[in-house]
């Protein structure tokens, strides 16, 4: 469906992981100066110019799995490491957090809105570093440039793309069902009352003319809801007041107690799915381009990167990893360990090479699979 | 406000219109896209056919009239080995001609038309992909029946596919695109009042809430164009030469389809309409918002003013839903039913 998701999915996304690390961060007691260089790290990483252009190309959304290979490639960006256990639920804690704000989005356009929230919130994480400023303004410049000129139907199915993608997902998140925008069925809260968003008028109104176009008769009728005027309208520039809350870090003054996430029953039937070996074509030269784009990590092998447990005790991570994984596509990291061999001297291998600890299996490729992954690699 | 209206108002309110029946549970959940149900009563079988899309998959599922046997029958959208995301659904809907039943599925590789249970496939029309990435998105969307043989499917580029429909086999053909539209079509309607002579056969609109009124033949006329607000008309109909749209202001509007002179203006919705309906026999009118709520309305014609009014009998919340299809399943609105985003099933309200 629509083409320009990714830029805002990716932003949006990485903000959320951003308040949820800085958050954790804080909580276990991190060094301002190890907090601030891993928010830098991979802010730096996110808004460079060579990850946010390949972004910014017109493109399909594509599968939960190379997003999450990408936002992991991205977290690792510093010297922070997570494992899998960690980076699952960190993912979901991001998706859902992003589905709620998606979901409850007033009017479609408003999306920009959320968005620039996260933006804000990210320059002040690395308000000291004037060079990843930089970055983020630069990048927030071109969102601005090439998101201004979409109607607002075509942000509307950009929109609607986006709740395809989060579609089925209802994980229950503790700050969300202790502030009730959540239910304990996982599913979010929509009230019929308060303001209207802007430009849309309070409902309950008739208006009926005549043939010149002269009102002749108003009605009112009964709404079933409680609505209000609208709100003013946040503001797109760089800087502003956006209104809109959503999208701001909601993690602040809080103390992120990581429940036991819960998923909802599986759908009975599953439909198409990424089986974990079959990524199509078009999806695994955007996650080569995009894993390419972003500056390798000189990272010397002897400096230790600190380990943390975002969420649970460490026996309660082992007994995560161990589990099943849940439904949609949040499947393990994708194995390019087949392409080690033959183009260890390529970045990409070098890249993938410093993903593969902690223990992630390595999926068995079929010989034939393997060799139409290294002949798409070759392509490249 | 006349006495008499207020009175009605009152007593509707006092008084529930429609109450809810037994859900018809569904393998997955809708999708929030427009004008996600569709419904086909086959009295001659005494069931009902919905239609419900989920991203790259149609479910079906059939129902007897007595409540007691349900199918289920899955479609997905063609090439369905390709990742998920290119291959997604924009909408499916039956086609009634008076020879046949069809299932048209719009895509964004194309239009499939299936036998209107689903069963087999009987032709495929692939859309013009460029080679690279364009800015825009492509894809079908926006299907109607219109009159005796043609089925008209809208396309993202605003252009109009008009297919001529033989009495039976797979000979369709593609013998008109229609320009009318600048923008991506978002639905089409053709003229339901059934026996009537009316003048316009099909009305469609598109993204920028501009509406085109055509008669079909041959070669098909644009007899009218009604400008939009820059605010997408997201659900249209076309009863008794009235146009009926819903937009994205959460507005409902009323138009005389040939002269676009507009009758009534209702603020309807807090959020985006996603469906309309009308039910042909009755006059009445079925509205559905992302605001979670549905709205039963009644249209009457007045011949002495030459207009048309619009007056509410009845509302339905559906608790924490964004509801994004909402169709009468019979000719006289006694029942009706109702799809939301990530609900797994088809809610069902009858005629008290």
């Amino acid at each position: 469906m629509s083409v320009r998701t990714l830029p805002l999915v990716f932003i949006n996304l990485g903000g959320e992981m951003l308040y949820i690390l800085d958050q954790r961060l804080q909580a276990l007691n991190t060094s301002e100066d190890n907090s601030e260089k891993v928010l830098n790290d991979i802010v730096g990483a996110m808004f460079s110019k060579d990850f946010m252009d390949e972004l910014l190309k017109p493109q399909q959304l594509y599968s939960h799995r190379t997003l999450k290979t990408v936002l992991t490639r991205l977290a690792h960006a510093s010297i922070m490491r997570l494992n899998q256990a960690s980076m699952d639920k960190l993912y979901e804690l991001m998706v859902m957090a992003f589905k709620y704000q998606v979901f409850l989005c007033p009017r479609p356009k408003d999306l920009l809105l959320i968005t620039y929230n996260h933006i804000d919130t990210i320059r002040e994480f690395v308000r000291h570093t004037p060079v990843v400023v930089n970055q983020v303004d630069e990048t927030h410049r071109k969102i601005i440039e090439i998101y201004s000129s979409l109607a607002e139907g075509d942000f509307q199915l950009l929109r609607q793309t986006l709740l395809i993608f989060f579609q089925d997902m209802h994980i229950r998140v503790s700050l969300f069902l202790k502030n009730k925008v959540q239910n304990p069925n996982g599913r979010f809260a929509l009230s019929p009352s308060g303001p209207v968003p802007h430009g849309i008028d309070v409902p309950g109104l008739i208006r009926m003319f005549d043939r010149k176009g002269r009102e002749v008769r108003r009605g009112e009728f009964p709404t079933g809801g409680s609505y209000t005027s609208p709100i003013r309208q946040g503001c797109f520039a760089l800087h502003g007041n956006r209104v809109i809350t959503l999208g701001m870090n909601m993690y602040v003054g809080t103390v992120l107690t990581p429940q036991e996430t819960h998923t909802s029953k599986a759908p009975s039937v599953k439909v198409t799915d990424d089986a974990p070996n079959l990524l199509a074509k078009e999806e695994l030269n955007l996650l080569a381009r995009l894993m390419g784009s972003m500056k390798a990590e000189d990272m010397p092998e002897t400096e230790t990167g600190f380990r943390i447990n975002l969420f649970t005790s460490d026996q309660e991570e082992e007994d995560a990893g161990a589990s099943g994984g849940a439904e949609q596509c949040l499947f393990g990291v994708i194995n390019i360990q087949a392409m080690q061999d033959e183009q260890a001297a390529t970045q990409l291998a070098r890249i993938a090479g410093q993903f593969a600890e902690g223990g992630e299996m390595p999926e068995e490729l079929s010989s034939s699979k393997g060799d139409d992954l290294l002949a798409m690699m070759d392509e490249l | 406000m006349a006495a008499d209206d207020a009175k009605a108002v009152l007593l509707r309110e006092g008084s529930s219109m429609y109450h809810k029946e037994k859900s018809i549970q569904i393998k997955n959940s809708a999708s929030a896209l427009y004008n996600n149900l569709c419904a086909l009563r086959i009295a001659p079988r005494r069931l009902t056919y919905f239609t419900v899309v989920h991203a790259n998959v149609v479910n079906m599922v059939s129902a007897s009239w007595d409540g007691l046997n349900y199918s289920h029958r899955q479609l997905q959208s063609k090439e369905p080995n390709v990742a998920t995301s290119t291959s997604l659904i924009m909408q499916a809907a039956f086609c009634s001609l008076p020879s046949r039943d069809l299932l048209v599925v719009t895509s964004q590789k194309g239009i499939q038309v299936y036998e209107s249970d689903g069963s087999i496939m009987v032709y495929w029309h692939a859309l013009d992909i460029p080679e690279t990435q364009t800015a825009q998105a492509m894809f079908a969307r926006g299907i109607s029946a219109v009159r005796d043989s043609y089925i008209c499917v809208g396309i993202s580029t605003g252009a109009i596919l008009v297919f001529d429909v033989p009495s039976k086999g797979s000979n369709i053909t593609l013998s008109d695109v229609l320009e009318g539209h600048k923008e991506s079509i978002t639905d089409m309607a053709s003229e339901c009042c059934g026996g009537e002579v009316c003048i316009a056969d099909l009305v469609s609109a598109d993204d920028g809430g501009n509406l085109c009124v055509w008669k079909s033949g041959e070669e098909f006329k644009l007899l009218n164009h009604i400008p939009g607000f820059d605010i997408s008309c997201s659900s249209v109909k076309l009863w008794k030469g009235t146009v009926v749209a819903g937009y994205g202001t959460g507005q409902i509007r009323l138009y005389e389809a040939v002269t676009g002179i507009l009758h009534a203006e209702v603020n309807a919705h807090a959020r985006w309409i996603y469906s309309l309906d009308i039910a042909p026999y009755s006059g009445l009118l079925l509205s559905a918002a992302e605001d979670s709520l549905v709205r039963v309305w009644h249209l009457t014609m007045t011949p002495e003013s030459q207009s048309v009014e619009i007056a509410h009998l009845h509302n339905e919340c559906v608790t924490d839903t964004q509801i994004c299809g909402a169709k009468f399943c019979d000719a006289d609105g006694y029942a009706f039913a109702v799809t939301g985003y990530d609900l797994s099933e088809i809610i069902r309200y009858t005629q008290s």
